[in-house]
């Protein structure tokens, strides 16, 4: 049986040049008024079969996330339609609507109201909530009095716990602390295992690798892959390669105003004709960006992920101590570092540029360079950590 | 882990448009948030308050008190002066905060609305839920006090008032849902709506008697049935016919000296506009709902 069937489904958002937010703005923009129509998404079909956990991959802009959100109800199609089969419950509103001056007990049976759930379920799933969500006595504390983990920890509990026939998941698994994520990472192959649907909108092609048993890629609202999910990552990061180019003049990078136009990677063993670097070797990232628009207050994120897409290493132009500032035009950033203490291994890159003032995502790269490491280290791990071992001989045993 | 048997063979449909009939009946399916908002808001607002509710109770006593003190010594209007003035104003009062707060309901959940599927209609509904909760504390302090002075109260019409209170809130809840929308699209809605209530008010016959604006009205040929199409000044007179007791003092006439029948037949015709109004209101609110995530 299928649990989502999408057919004919596109979606078209009416633009305004000019934000026209007040009845002044329509009234003096009615006669000549500048709207355009964007389509994010083109006639889509997707069928997804009861069981299956699809990873949703593409760019910014590609129409992923408005596919999540006509999956989910928060927006309905222009034209088509979305089936679904059984209860859906989506990691996107983690902790949204909790109320501060209420108590996380009170928030969480708001939060199940918004989902549909009666009272009645709620408490008998009230006690696996607050496990899950470690909150333990805090739980009769209003939530104006949690840190922003426990928010997240609580509101992630509610959706995961309702025992959900359909789980959407958006980008949420790199909050919390490690520990809160693993746990989340477990409880969605759990859910996996007893045969529930699973669709998961991601940049991060490893988590796709690991969790989904299909991936589509999206690009300007349609679906340009379909299949296994090593195939679909694979057409995801030559669509990456093919469109760095192109994708500065679409909509949705020009509305961002700013982009990366290339990634290049420099280490000594380029020099002696290697694609691989050793440990200890020196390092420049350089990234390239150009903007359309003058962005304020810019920062440029550099993160190393492992196979599994954990987070080996991740830094930013802020805090290294050197805001990016004002972005105008064209420029090039670099990361130099004398040495990179890293063992053996693939570790992929991925960088993102952002506008902090508006805490907006500007463009990210990820997957498209990576460093192949060779380490001589005798260890295992990430670090290469050089030990010296002495072993200082201070006591014979004891004579009887 | 089980799930009921009916959740997970539950077919849904998402598409641009839905019957009215399915509209209402997504909104009866999430009465269980609808309840669970309206306890929210009256919960928040009374939080860190030593006497919550009783607030709200206290307010109508206060003005009453207020307006027997100030119309004892400015010696204005007629036998019990406060008393019709209260009649009228706690009928206002609940109109005034029924649409001033549903006019305002999708964009100060906005958070919501972009993350969260519910039927949006619950929002605008549910303040009109707890504005009518304040409505009853409101009415029924009126009343206890009304009794407590031995006011006569003409329990001929009593019988009436649930009638009118049930037509007034299918009014407001078209007005709530249209004015809702409205007001993500143009920020303004609300700031007009706050003016508009301001002129509205005088519209009512509230401070000044009914009879009066019939007379202003023959007097300038204009039709005297005129204020019966505005559905408050039908719940106004009604709640003033059986509250304040009497159609007329000492001889001059306040209200129509007509019987119960004239005020039902008053009701009647506001039910079924408010009725119609209600299904329009509901049309175009399913229209938009699927773009208000995207517009916030």
């Amino acid at each position: 049986m299928d649990a989502i069937v999408a057919s004919g489904v596109s979606k078209v958002f009416r633009l305004h040049t000019a934000q026209a937010d007040s009845l002044k703005d329509r009234v003096i923009h009615l006669g000549r008024s500048k709207r355009r129509d964007f389509t994010a998404l083109h006639e889509l079909d997707l069928t997804i079969p009861q069981g299956q956990t699809l990873g949703i991959l593409g760019h910014n802009g590609s129409g992923k996330s408005t596919l999540l959100k006509c999956i989910s109800g928060i927006l309905r199609p222009t034209t088509g339609q979305v089936q679904l089969r059984g209860r859906i419950a989506s990691l996107l509103e983690l902790g949204a609507g909790f109320h501060p001056d209420l108590t996380g007990r009170e928030n969480v049976y708001i939060n199940a109201a918004f989902l549909g759930i009666s009272r009645k379920e709620i408490e008998r799933r009230f006690d696996s909530i607050v496990d899950f969500a470690e909150l333990d006595t805090f739980i009769d504390e209003p939530v104006k009095h949690y840190s922003s983990g426990m928010y997240v920890r609580l509101g992630f509990a509610v959706a995961i716990n309702l025992d959900p026939d359909i789980l959407l998941v958006d980008e949420v698994l790199a909050v919390g602390d490690e520990v809160f994520q693993l746990k989340c990472i477990n409880r969605i192959k759990q859910l996996q295992a007893a045969g529930r649907t699973i669709v998961f909108v991601t940049h991060n092609a490893d988590t796709v690798r690991e969790i989904c048993d299909r991936a589509i890629v999206l690009d300007h609202g349609r679906v340009i892959a379909d299949g296994e999910p090593g195939e679909s990552i694979r057409v995801f990061r030559e669509h990456l390669h093919a469109h760095s180019h192109e994708s500065a003049s679409t909509v949705h990078s020009a509305a961002d105003g700013a982009s990366i136009t290339s990634v290049t990677v420099q280490h000594a063993g380029q020099s002696h004709g290697h694609s691989y670097m050793t440990s200890g070797d020196a390092l420049t990232i350089e990234i390239a960006y150009e903007s359309a628009e003058p962005i304020d207050d810019a920062q440029l994120e550099i993160e190393l992920l492992d196979r599994l897409g954990r987070t080996v290493f991740r830094t930013d132009t802020d805090r290294l101590g050197t805001p990016l500032g004002r972005l105008d035009g064209k420029g090039t950033v670099s990361f130099s570092t004398g040495s990179v203490p890293l063992l053996d291994g693939d570790y992929a890159l991925s960088v993102r540029l952002s506008d902090r003032r508006h805490d907006r995502l500007l463009d990210l790269r990820e997957g498209e360079q990576s460093l192949s490491v060779v380490s001589h280290q005798r260890a295992a791990g990430y670090t290469a950590i050089n030990f010296d071992v002495a072993h200082v001989y201070a006591e014979g045993p004891a004579q009887p | 882990m089980s799930t009921t048997g009916g959740a997970s063979t539950e077919l849904r449909i998402i598409s641009a448009k839905r019957t009215i009939r399915q509209h209402v009946l997504d909104i009866i399916s999430f009465r269980e948030l609808l309840a669970t908002l309206v306890h929210k808001e009256l919960k928040v607002r009374y939080k860190n308050s030593s006497i919550g509710f009783v607030w709200s109770m206290i307010q109508p006593l206060f003005l009453l008190t207020i307006y027997g003190i100030a119309f004892s010594i400015l010696g204005q209007g007629f036998r019990a002066f406060p008393v019709w003035l209260m009649s009228g104003l706690v009928v206002w009062t609940f109109v005034n905060t029924a649409m001033t707060t549903s006019t305002e309901s999708i964009t100060a959940n906005a958070i919501l609305v972009g993350k969260v599927n519910f039927p949006r209609a619950v929002l605008p509904l549910a303040t009109l839920g707890s504005a009518f909760v304040h409505f009853c504390l409101q009415l029924g302090t009126l009343t206890a006090v009304l009794i407590a002075v031995r006011h006569h109260i003409d329990v001929a019409y009593v019988w009436l008032l649930p009638l009118a209170v049930l037509a007034l809130g299918l009014f407001l809840a078209a007005m709530g849902l249209i004015l809702s929308v409205a007001n993500v699209y143009a920020r303004d809605t609300q700031h007009l709506l706050n003016l508009a209530l301001i002129a509205f008010f005088w519209g009512n016959p509230i401070i000044y008697e009914y009879i009066r604006l019939q007379g202003w009205l023959s007097h300038h040929h204009l039709p005297t049935w005129l204020p019966l199409t505005n559905p408050v000044t039908s719940v106004v007179i009604i709640f003033q016919r059986a509250l304040y007791g009497t159609d007329h003092v000492t001889g001059r006439n306040l209200l129509p000296p007509d019987g119960p029948l004239w005020y039902l037949r008053n009701i009647a015709i506001i039910a079924v506009v408010s009725i119609a109004l209600l299904a329009i209101a509901l049309r175009f609110f399913d229209r938009h709902e699927g773009n208000l995530a995207e517009t916030l």
